[in-house]
């Protein structure tokens, strides 16, 4: 990575905003980090940690506190609107249905920086344009107004009118957010592969934890106090950062599967055996119902899960005593 | 398929042209009006003196009047991202009168039809630069409301609250004039194309033109605005900028017709909403020129309509426009389901 030259830069960048006549209130910094072309990097953090005020700061909706930007290896104070405007696009989480746009026009939008005073559309630009739709699938929605579009297709037709601007650097805010799972998996999945096909860099803000642990090439994590750490995900995770970053009572990282733990550990101990999926999930169904699993097999209460033909069946040993069950339903009702 | 729809436009924009000079009070023939028109030497004089002095200078002001307003509409309907913002829904064409009724009572008289029809043409200028400013500063006033309040519904209401603030304080000057002056005043605000004639119709349409073009080359601005300011300044625009243009442009124009034509309504609102539907874009580089369009027919046909063909009477060219322009506000509100998500 060294080798290769930053897309985007920021040295001593402290971020925030006005918050009254003179006065500033800073969020996070000073912010050391790099941009590099065909990463795909997702900023993480709890809410109000200053993600979207890092992100508008880049992009240079807003100006930061300290500190500077350098695009391209340029100063981003010295670059004009038009020029920014060819290296970052934006996706952003304000309201576009309106002005009885359709979902050609809104695409072609992003053709706005490169195009005449007019407007008027080349032919290379509208080739732009269809490949832009063709990368974001978003062929099908073409004839239809955009108040018309779901969340989930709203979220891929403002990316298309991104690729349109085809800038080195795309910036989207909570691109997630608002969508079904299929629909946000079906996003990161679209952008992880635009970003290693087209060498473009993605930088994104997201809640999705264990989907940006998939397909993130560098997580940048800030925490509530605007700490922020930058790096692999599962360096991130090693280190520690991760349990760090979301500390909040009653809720822990779990390191070892990645996710977090919404249950308290429970008081009554039971002992599961048995292998395979059905094992799995009979856990996840114990730990709900407030019990902690112990894999010592010398506790008095111990469950076997075993297959009977194509069903599961589950036997509880108590005292040396067995019951046995054929639903987990029924199972844990006798718990 | 828009090409069609132009040419169909024009043909009826020519008809309702040629109607709007032939009917009236005094009935003139079709063929007459042509003839007239095309060799004014030959045929009746009265007829002649009655179309080269009162009926062209009232269609071409019909024809300004819907030119300007639509596209005042259509800039402030973009710029408000707003289907409901209009010169006269947000104050503009309130701040206007407030910029004439200023000239009129400093020069101690009142706003009015005839004292307008007396100015020479410094006066027609000054008004207009007043009556632009007073629409300017109103918008001013509503843009920096607007960026607080991120409800749009709450901003009619603000717009409209300025406007009667406006016209109160109008009504309080007028309060302190003679009675005759007063009704002088309501017949002003009742909206008239007839006033304009000689310098002043050619000071009007310089306006209106210059206005018109500022307003087309910045379809691209606004374009860009119907995503929202911080999507636009992603794109490379200087939104402080553009709007300072897009305002500039929209007070010349609202400003420039109230002045000599009094606060006519729902042209502003309707015309761009017509355009859309019937063009089925939202380029401005298509909707400007189709609300020109639009607008002009528009005002000729309430034009013919006021001059009830063969009476005396001709009813206030604002009560035929509300009488069109409200149903199509209707329509709007009534098919905007997310009328605050605009």
């Amino acid at each position: 990575m060294a080798a290769q030259k930053s897309l985007l830069h920021t040295s001593g960048l402290t971020i925030g905003y006005q918050s009254g006549r003179n006065k500033t209130k800073a969020v996070s910094g000073p912010l050391d980090l790099d941009l590099y072309a065909g990463q795909l990097i997702c900023l993480l953090g709890p809410n109000g940690c200053g993600k979207s005020t890092l992100l508008r700061t880049i992009s240079g909706l807003q100006h930061p506190l300290k500190g500077e930007i350098e695009l391209e290896g340029k100063n981003i104070k010295q670059l004009r609107p038009a020029q920014v405007a060819k290296k970052i696009s934006l996706v952003l989480t304000d309201n576009v249905r309106s002005g009885n746009l359709d979902v050609y026009s809104l695409i072609s939008l992003g053709r706005y920086p490169h195009s005449g005073w007019l407007g008027v559309l080349t032919a290379s630009d509208k080739q732009i344009i269809n490949q832009a739709v063709e990368a974001t699938g978003t062929g099908e929605f073409l004839g239809r107004k955009v108040d018309s579009l779901s969340d989930g297709e709203c979220q891929k037709v403002m990316l298309a009118r991104a690729m349109a601007q085809d800038t080195p650097l795309i910036i989207l805010d909570e691109p997630t957010a608002h969508l079904d799972l299929p629909s946000r998996i079906q996003l990161m999945r679209l952008l992880h592969q635009l970003a290693k096909e087209t060498n473009k860099a993605i930088l994104l803000s997201t809640h999705e934890l264990d989907l940006a642990l998939q397909v993130a090439d560098q997580i940048w994590l800030m925490s509530r106090g605007g700490h922020l750490d930058a790096g692999l995900p599962e360096e991130l995770i090693l280190n520690g950062a991760f349990q760090h970053a979301f500390d909040k009572d009653g809720i822990a990282f779990d390191a070892a599967t990645g996710t977090f733990n919404i249950h308290n550990a429970g008081k009554k101990t039971i002992s599961v055996t048995g292998d395979g999926i059905a094992a799995f999930w009979t856990k996840k169904a114990l730990i709900r119902s407030g019990f902690s699993i112990s894999s010592a097999e010398e506790e008095n209460l111990v469950v076997s899960v075993s297959r009977d033909g194509e069903d599961s069946i589950w036997t509880i040993h108590h005292n040396s005593e067995q019951t046995t069950y054929t639903t987990l339903c029924e199972f844990l009702n006798a718990l | 398929m828009n090409k069609i729809k132009v040419l169909i436009l024009l043909s009826i924009l020519l008809v309702a042209f040629l109607l709007d000079i032939a009917l009236g009070s005094v009935h003139i023939p079709l063929k007459e009006v042509i003839k007239a028109l095309f060799n004014p030497d030959s045929g009746n004089d009265t007829w002649v003196y009655i179309i080269e002095k009162i009926r062209v200078p009232k269609a071409l002001t019909a024809i300004i009047v819907g030119c300007g307003l639509s596209v005042s509409g259509l800039q402030m309907q973009t710029l408000f991202r707003n289907p409901l913002a209009g010169p006269e829904v947000l104050g503009v064409t309130a701040g206007a009168s407030l910029g004439v009724a200023l000239v009129m009572l400093s020069a101690g008289s009142i706003t009015s039809l005839y004292t307008i029809k007396e100015l020479g043409i410094s006066g027609s200028w000054l008004i207009i630069l007043v009556s632009s400013l007073g629409a300017g500063l109103i918008m001013l006033l509503i843009v920096s409301i607007s960026s607080s309040l991120k409800d749009n519904v709450i901003v009619l209401i603000v717009g409209v609250m300025i406007g009667s603030i406006t016209f109160s304080v109008i009504s309080i000057w007028q309060y302190f004039s003679t009675p005759e002056l007063i009704k002088d005043y309501l017949l002003w605000t009742f909206g008239s194309l007839g006033g304009v004639t000689g310098s002043q119709l050619l000071i009007l349409s310089i306006v209106v033109s210059i206005g018109l073009l500022i307003s087309f080359l910045s379809s691209k601005l606004l374009d860009a605005l119907l995503l929202g300011d911080n999507y636009a300044r992603s794109m490379g625009l200087t939104v402080k900028r553009a709007r300072i243009l897009i305002i500039g442009s929209t007070s010349i124009l609202a400003g420039g017709i109230t002045a000599f034509c009094g606060p006519i309504g729902f042209i502003g609102i309707a015309v761009p909403h017509l355009a859309r539907a019937l063009f089925n874009t939202s380029s401005h580089r298509v909707l400007i020129p189709a609300c020109c369009l639009i607008g002009t027919v528009l005002m000729l046909i309430c034009d013919i309509v006021s001059q009830i063909s063969g009476s005396q009477t001709v009813l206030p060219i604002n009560v035929i426009t509300s009488l069109v322009g409200a149903p199509v506000v209707i329509w709007i509100i009534v098919g905007s389901t997310k009328l605050k998500g605009f």
